[in-house]
């Protein structure tokens, strides 16, 4: 006998991520998720987002890793709250994962919370977490020819920060092609180039990320 | 490899569906599969033989059907099949374009035995 009938596979993590999306309202948070390779400088990028907005915005982080604690560690030392979620081998955090953190989380003030997926640019891009914003961070040594080896990523990200400019001088990266293909992917995105290393260009980032995670009422 | 997760998600369901029918064996899953999702069918397949084990699914085969990448322009009012994953009308180079598929990851209909 066939039964028919038509559900979408992920509906159950939809469902879970929707829910962290209206207690993220309820309480007056911008919640980022924050995508990109391994090495790409996930964790760089939040210690110099929390240097540049912790004056500004109270911030919380919650830190995606198959196994280790380090990246939280590192966040933590900027006396920020983290929380840390170990997926236990698994590629990416999920609506599910995100709420158990939200469980350890005190959200007394928090007007902005950065969620650091795990490093990967394939599977994060398929689950919702309940974010207000998805930004990607990809930079010049990964090449530029990954809009087209991973199209998901690009397609869902809202901003494409591109890290590391300061190598640029030293590798084959041709930014304006990169730029180009990543745009004819997704015409809507913001692509920010910038260097944590050296600064240069953060404060389009910063900018960015100050205006959207004020104008919220909890 | 969320292949894992996804394979995870289908068993729910298709337990969830079989549960009017005590004893049922499930030996048959038809899936649509969008070119843009990240999802591997090797590896959706392995991940799904790996946790059907012992279960209601034990050796159900899974039919997939992909799903092309479909565009439509909202100036020339068509739609298009397209290869590269390129929000730009083929027609008219706008960017004026909604992705019609190409994203599913949907379960359409599955086969099942009654037991005895």
């Amino acid at each position: 006998m066939e039964i028919k009938l038509v559900k979408d596979i992920l509906a159950a993590n939809e469902a879970i991520a929707e829910q962290n999306k209206a207690l993220f309202a309820e309480k007056g948070v911008y919640v980022v998720n924050l995508m990109g390779s391994p090495g790409a400088g996930k964790t760089t990028l939040l210690e110099r987002t929390i240097e540049g907005l912790k004056e500004k915005r109270k911030m919380a982080v919650i830190e995606g890793d198959i196994a280790t604690s380090r990246d939280a560690e590192r966040i933590a030392a900027h006396a920020i709250p983290t929380v840390q979620i170990n997926t236990g081998g698994e590629c990416h955090l999920d609506g599910n994962m995100v709420r158990g953190g939200l469980e350890q989380l005190n959200f007394d003030g928090i007007e902005l919370l950065v969620v650091e997926n795990v490093g990967n640019l394939v599977c994060p891009a398929e689950f919702n977490i309940g974010e207000d914003v998805k930004v990607m961070i990809a930079s010049v040594t990964e090449g530029d020819d990954k809009p087209l080896k991973y199209p998901l990523m690009f397609q869902v990200s809202s901003v494409l920060l591109l890290n590391k400019t300061d190598l640029l001088p030293h590798v084959d990266f041709d930014l304006e092609r990169f730029r180009k293909e990543a745009l004819k992917i997704n015409p809507r995105l913001e692509v920010m180039p910038l260097s944590c290393k050296t600064g240069e260009g953060l404060d389009t980032w910063l900018q960015w990320l100050e205006e959207r995670s004020g104008s919220r009422e909890g | 490899m969320h292949e894992l997760s996804v394979a995870q998600g289908l068993l729910e369901i298709i337990e969830q569906e079989a549960r009017p029918y005590p004893g049922a064996r499930v030996t048959q899953v038809r899936l649509r599969i969008g070119k843009l999702s990240a999802v591997v069918p090797d590896a959706l397949r392995f991940a799904f033989e790996a946790i059907t084990r012992g279960g209601i699914a034990e050796g159900a085969s899974l039919e997939i059907e992909e799903v092309p990448l479909r565009i439509r322009c909202r100036q020339c009012a068509k739609e298009f099949t397209v290869e590269n994953p390129f929000m730009i009308c083929p027609r008219c180079e706008g960017l004026d374009v909604e992705m019609v598929s190409g994203r599913e990851l949907e379960i359409t209909s599955m086969e099942i035995e009654h037991g005895d």
